[in-house]
Order: C-alpha cells, then sequence, then structure tokens
C-alpha cells in the first residue's frame, strides 16, 4: 500500500511538472498569443484550394482522356473552362493581386 | 497495487478536465502557452492511464484475487494469454481500453499536428471532453480496481472467449471505434474555430483510414470467431451488438467516399460533418449496446449501470455535433454545383445515400426492440428476415455501383463514353448471369444477382488497372502516382471477394441432420460422413469430447473430422467444437457441429457444405493490404500540403 502511495504520488508530481512545462519553460515570453489566420490569409489558403482543386480537376481529365473515359469531343468541351479556371487561380494568387485584394478588403 | 490503479486513473480524470478546461479557454483567448499546457496534459492522461493498464494486466498475470476484476473473469486453470485478454473480457476493463486507446490516440494526434497551431487548440478539448466521460466511468461508476478478501480462485473465464481470435478482435474494434473520435475531434476543432477549409480532412485522413481498416478487420476477426467457435455453422447474425459495429463502419464508408467529393470539388461540406459525427455518434452507441446490457447477445454484458450515463453522453454528443453544424452553416457553404447527375461525384453520392440508408435501417432494427420494451413494455425482436431484406435493397445497388463508379468520368459523362466503358462489364455480367442460370443457380435470386454484379465489378476493377496501366507507362506508376485510388479499388476488389464468399456459403449452402450411432453414415452435397467413434481427453481447465467422422466422397477418403463438446467444470458451461475441411475445390467448407451426445453413444450430427465461404477470410488480406496500399505517404502531395498549410504561406 505504502510503495503504491509513493508510486502514485511520483507519478502525480511528474504529470504536474509536464503540464506546467510551457510555464515553466518560457516564464517570461515575448509572445503569448496563439496563431490565427487573418482575413487575408484565409483568403489566400481558399484561393490555394482552389488552384489545387483546379489543377487535380485538369490533371483527372487528361487522365480519363487517355483511358478513354472521356471521348475527344466531351474532353474538348472541358479542357477550356477547366484551364480558365485554373488560370484564374493562379492569377489570384500573384503576390500583386493578393495585396490589391487585401487592399480591397480593407478599404471596403 | 489496486491503490495506484486507482490513483493512476484519477490522475487521468483531473489531466483530462484540465485539457478540457483550460485547452477550451486558452483556445477561446488564444493564449499559447496554456494551450501547450492543455497538450501536456492530454499526453500525461495517456501515460496515467498506461499506468492503470499496466496494474490491471499485472493482476490478471498474478491472479491477484484481491481485485474483484480478476476473480470475476479468470481462474487458476487459466491459461496465461486468455487470463491477459480478461482485461478486454469484462465491462471495466474494456472501459479501461476505451480510455487507454482514446488518450495514446489524442496524444499521438496532438504530437503529430503540434505545427496546426490555429486548429489544435480546439481539438483539444473535444478530445479531452471525450476522454472526461470514460474516466469518470472509470473512477466513479465502474472501477476495475475494487478490492475484496480474495477467493481461493475466480469464476474463470466464458468458453467461447477462450479461443485466439479472442486476443485480436476486441482490440481490433476498440481500435476502430475510439479511432473515429480524431476526425470527430477535428472536425468540432474546425468548426468551433472557424477554419472550415480543408485543413482538418487532411490532417484526420489516415486517421480516418486507419480506424475504418481496424474497424473492418476487427468484424472479420469477430465473424471468423463466430465461425469457428460459436458452433452454429454461421459468421454474423445480425446480432446488436454485431451491428452494433457495423453501423459506424458504413458510416464511415460513406464519409471516406463523401470526403473526396469535398477535396475534389468543395461540395458536401455540411454532409461531411454530419457523416464524421454520425460515426462517432455510432461508436460511441456500440460501447453503450455492449457495456449497459440492455440487450440480450452472446456479447453484452449483464445489466449494468452503465447504460444510463451512456445514453446521457450520446445525448450530448449529438445535440453538440448538430448545433455546431448549424451555428457555423454559413461557412459550410458549397464553393461548386453538382454538374451532372451522371458523373463519378454523383455516383458517390447515391453511393452515400444507400450507406446511410442502410445504416439508418440497422440502426432502426436495433433501437426497435428496445423502444418498445421501454415505451410499451413489450419484447420485440427484430430478426433476421428484416435485415436480409435491407441487405438485398441496399447491398446489391451498393455492389453495382462500385463497379459503376470507376468507368464514370469526373464532373459529367456523355452516353457515348459511357456505352464505351460499361460494354465489357456489361457482357461479362450477362454472360455469368446466363450462365449460372443455365447451371441450376437460379433458385436464389439475390444470389444470381450478387454474382452477376460481380462479374461486372469485376471487369470494371480489371479495365480500371489495365487501361490506367496503359495511360501511365506501368502498374507501379500507375498506383505510386495515386494510392489512395489504387489502393481504393483494391478495396473494392476485396468487398467483392467478400460478397462472392457472403452469397455462395448462405444462399447455395446445403444443410444436413441426423441422429447416427457409430458405423452409420450421413450423405450431405457429394459427401460420406462416417461416424466411428467417441473419445475423451482432459485439459487443464475442462474435458473435451470428440467424435471421429471419416469423410469420403466418390467412395474414396478424404479426410477425418472430430466435431465434440468441451465442458468446463469452473465455469460451469459446456461448449460446442466445430470441426471444418477446408475444400479446395470450392473454396467452400464441410462444417461439422456434434449438436447432441448422448449417454449411449448416439451423436446427432449437423453437417453444413458452405461454397466459397473462404473467400471472405481472403478478403480480409486484400482489405487490408488495399487499405495500406491507400494509407501510404505520398511524397509529392506531402509536399504539397506542407507548402499549402506552411506557416510563412497561409498562416502569419
Amino acid at each position: 500500500m505504502t510503495l503504491a502511495l509513493v508510486l502514485a504520488a511520483v507519478l502525480a508530481v511528474a504529470a504536474v511538472a509536464f503540464v506546467a512545462r510551457p510555464f515553466l519553460h518560457e516564464p517570461a515570453p515575448r509572445s503569448d498569443r496563439l496563431d490565427e489566420l487573418g482575413e487575408a490569409d484565409r483568403r489566400r489558403l481558399e484561393l490555394v484550394e482552389d488552384r489545387d482543386r483546379a489543377l487535380a480537376a485538369l490533371k483527372e481529365l487528361e487522365f480519363d482522356h487517355r483511358t478513354g473515359k472521356v471521348t475527344d469531343e466531351d474532353y474538348r468541351a472541358q479542357v477550356g473552362p477547366l484551364r480558365r479556371r485554373a488560370a484564374e487561380a493562379l492569377k489570384a494568387l500573384e503576390p500583386r493581386a493578393e495585396a490589391r485584394h487585401e487592399r480591397i478588403t480593407r478599404a471596403g | 497495487m489496486a491503490a495506484l490503479g486507482r490513483a493512476a486513473l484519477l490522475l487521468s480524470f483531473a489531466l483530462v478536465v484540465y485539457a478540457v478546461v483550460a485547452g477550451g479557454y486558452a483556445a477561446w483567448r488564444k493564449r499559447r502557452r496554456l494551450a501547450l499546457s492543455a497538450q501536456n496534459a492530454l499526453l500525461a492522461a495517456f501515460g496515467t492511464t498506461l499506468v492503470a493498464a499496466i496494474v490491471l494486466w499485472s493482476a490478471l498475470a498474478r491472479r491477484d484475487f484481491s481485485f474483484v476484476y480478476v476473480s470475476e473473469h479468470i481462474s487458476r486453470a487459466l491459461p496465461t494469454g486468455y487470463a491477459l485478454s480478461a482485461f478486454w473480457g469484462g465491462q471495466e476493463g474494456s472501459l479501461l481500453l476505451w480510455l487507454l486507446i482514446l488518450t495514446g490516440y489524442s496524444a499521438l494526434a496532438v504530437f503529430l499536428n503540434r505545427r496546426a497551431r490555429d486548429l489544435v487548440p480546439w481539438v483539444v478539448p473535444v478530445l479531452g471532453g471525450v476522454a472526461v466521460f470514460f474516466s469518470f466511468m472509470l473512477c466513479f461508476v465502474s472501477s476495475p480496481f475494487a478490492t475484496q478478501a480474495a477467493p481461493a480462485d475466480g469464476a474463470g473465464m466464458q468458453p467461447s472467449l477462450q479461443n485466439p481470435y479472442m486476443l485480436a478482435h476486441p482490440p481490433m474494434l476498440y481500435l476502430g471505434y475510439v479511432g473515429l473520435t480524431i476526425p470527430f475531434a477535428f472536425a468540432m476543432g474546425a468548426l468551433l474555430s472557424g477554419r472550415t477549409d480543408e485543413r482538418w480532412i487532411v490532417l484526420t485522413r489516415r486517421w480516418t483510414l486507419a480506424a475504418w481498416t481496424f474497424l473492418g478487420v476487427g468484424q472479420l476477426l469477430g465473424a471468423h470467431w463466430a465461425y469457428v467457435e460459436i458452433g452454429w455453422g454461421g459468421y454474423y447474425a445480425w446480432d446488436p451488438v454485431e451491428n452494433a459495429a457495423f453501423m459506424p463502419w458504413l458510416a464511415a464508408t460513406a464519409f471516406l467516399h463523401s470526403v473526396m467529393i469535398q477535396e475534389k470539388r468543395g461540395m458536401l461540406k455540411v454532409w461531411n460533418m454530419v457523416l464524421v459525427a454520425l460515426a462517432f455518434c455510432l461508436s460511441i452507441f456500440g460501447t453503450f449496446l455492449t457495456r449497459s446490457g440492455v440487450i440480450n447477445s452472446i456479447h453484452s454484458f449483464s445489466q449494468s449501470p452503465l447504460g444510463g450515463w451512456f445514453l446521457g453522453f450520446i445525448v450530448i454528443a449529438t445535440v453538440f455535433s448538430v448545433g455546431l453544424i448549424y451555428l457555423r452553416l454559413p461557412l459550410l457553404k458549397a464553393r461548386t454545383k453538382l454538374e451532372s447527375l451522371v458523373s463519378r461525384e454523383a455516383t458517390f453520392l447515391y453511393n452515400n445515400l444507400l450507406l446511410v440508408a442502410f445504416c439508418l435501417t440497422i440502426l432502426w432494427g436495433v433501437v426497435y426492440p428496445l423502444l418498445t420494451q421501454a415505451l410499451r413494455g413489450e419484447t420485440r425482436s427484430v430478426s433476421k428476415p428484416y435485415y436480409n431484406f435491407f441487405l438485398h435493397s441496399f447491398g446489391l445497388p451498393l455492389l453495382l455501383l462500385m463497379g459503376i463508379g470507376p468507368l464514370v468520368a469526373w464532373r459529367r459523362a456523355s452516353l457515348r463514353s459511357l456505352g464505351r466503358m460499361f460494354v465489357l462489364p456489361f457482357v461479362a455480367a450477362v454472360v455469368t448471369g446466363g450462365v449460372l442460370l443455365a447451371l441450376g443457380y437460379g433458385s436464389s435470386t439475390p444470389g444470381l444477382l450478387a454474382y452477376t454484379f460481380s462479374a461486372f465489378v469485376a471487369v470494371s476493377i480489371v479495365l480500371e488497372f489495365v487501361k490506367g496501366s496503359r495511360a501511365a507507362g506501368s502498374i507501379f506508376r500507375l498506383v505510386s502516382r495515386n494510392r489512395r485510388r489504387y489502393g481504393g479499388y483494391l478495396v473494392h476488389a476485396a468487398v467483392l471477394l467478400f460478397a462472392i464468399g457472403v452469397a455462395g456459403s448462405s444462399a447455395y449452402q446445403t444443410v444436413r441432420e441426423r441422429g447416427l450411432q457409430p458405423g452409420q453414415s450421413l450423405q450431405v452435397a457429394g459427401y460420406t460422413l462416417t461416424y466411428e467413434r467417441l473419445d475423451s481427453t482432459q485439459a487443464s481447465n475442462h474435458t473435451a469430447i470428440r467424435s471421429t467422422i471419416d469423410v469420403s466422397r466418390g467412395g474414396s477418403h478424404v479426410t477425418t473430422l472430430h466435431p465434440g463438446k468441451n465442458t468446463y467444470p469452473v465455469e460451469q458451461t459446456t461448449s460446442n467444437e466445430v470441426s471444418i475441411y477446408h475444400d479446395p475445390r470450392n473454396i467452400g467448407d464441410l462444417f461439422l457441429i456434434a449438436d447432441q451426445i448422448d449417454k449411449n453413444g448416439t451423436l446427432y450430427l449437423k453437417a453444413l457444405v458452405k461454397p466459397l465461404v473462404n473467400l471472405i477470410w481472403v478478403a480480409g488480406f486484400l482489405f487490408v493490404f488495399g487499405a495500406l496500399v491507400a494509407m501510404w505517404p505520398d511524397a509529392v502531395e506531402q509536399r504539397r500540403l506542407a507548402e499549402r498549410y506552411a506557416p510563412g504561406a497561409a498562416v502569419a
């Protein structure tokens, strides 16, 4: 019983020390604020996801065309809009476009 | 040492309460060090729960009957392997296993994703909340560390649990059940933080797949255990507790498919949140069914005080998730629309509707007897015909969709391209159906349809690999460039083998039974079974009676089988010990059950011939292989995602 209680006490002290570690390790940090996404970052992430989706869709279309799932006619009808979407997503991600968007957001 | 176990569990409880309170406050007020401290509390909770688990395991290994749990579940004569497996053989131990896996998974998920600093702080309180419930139950409602004056021997273990499959089946199921908490916690964390982009999906993709795989393998192991151990000749009885594991698996299957639509098209965000919450709530519901004793099943433990607590927790989890999804609806708007009802994404949608409908009909079958009992005091049961009706109604279209989906292009498919892609699978299906009808297999319409659809699916999967390999240059390049898709097709192939095995062994099985005196024979599906004699042997914890049956076919000896019974004096029970011959000719089994053995030596023998049944177990290996291929990290994709979510790129 005594051994069990000693072991339990050791376990408790170790757990408390581990939980308190961030405060013991950094008693006076320069910043204690959690990272969070700003509006511009959120917008950028949306654009990156759009870009990735558009590029993946193009890749899928090419592959489906090569494997015969998409006929030549369907391919021609779909590839244009998908390329445009991908180009728009890439363009929107250009630094200048991003800065412009940020300015518009701030002004609006 | 029980005191150490109790103290360790109390520490776990305190740590996870801290993770919820401090973690929630830190995420809300954006306190970095407090959030890290809450994460550490989750990590530490794993350590303290592990200590509690070691205490229980050690008590089981030492046969320390001063622990009530140990004396109720094992005896001195029980082999050590089974004694250790008693950890999950009882209610309190199972709850401890839940908490151990949950805190282990939580610690790992938090540690691996610690760089997602804007999402993980919100995930910690959700994970902690689930852990609070289980640790509370273990500390204050159902403790495995209750002690007593040690009796000379324990009550022993139920004989049906003394089987090697029981060493793996429950932990596998638990790894699956508990694993579904991780995607749930990240989904709820995403809703709480307002970060409803794809990151939570990216971070939990492998967790979901792993949990789903464990749940699938756990069920297959359970089915095999039932097949070889329970001694009734089947592997799935639509038992409520079996259904309890099947339902979250169906919901997770729907989620794994629909989440691809969100990743590829930015659609179904609300639906995915609903599915991930449904899978989690069903996993808790499954635990409730097993632990509460509300259902009379070979799997559930006796009546216990846990039912009300579990129901309360399920209600809280459901209200919390539905409320949160409702509050965040504006953030979950789809960015695109379904372009055509004839497209890959549309087939995914149909697959989802069928899976969820199947899941809900099973849920109704499980809940209906409980409701009639609670509301009207009537005892009702929902039996096999109900479930089989829905298995045929939803399972067969799902099987067919598994073949149609891969042949349809994303966004929209024209009739011309569909005609071109469908011609070979369609011909294969028609030929298969025709040949089976001609051979006289039309006796079972669901069986015939299952084989016809299976031919369609098999050819469509083969075509996918052949055409894809040609387009990519080689099969290796094809698979390595898109592991998720082709791993998924391998899993489809496993489901196909499984369906063929189930259809063959259920729709086309032969059953014969009769009483035999030594020297008499029974004819079944071409086999002659001759009863020769009875023998009795004494094992460490049971007496075994075995018959000797000579099996011959066309006058030639095939094998000798020994169905019989075991009598366990400590547990005061008798078990059927079946004997099986695996027939390579039809990938099936000759399955013998000694239904009754009279004192005068009369043996009531039941013989089942189950064609193709072994495909079910082979499917398990292919299922795991396919899941591993799908889970295997893709370096190119990892780099792309790392760039997408790098702190400098999107996160300030």
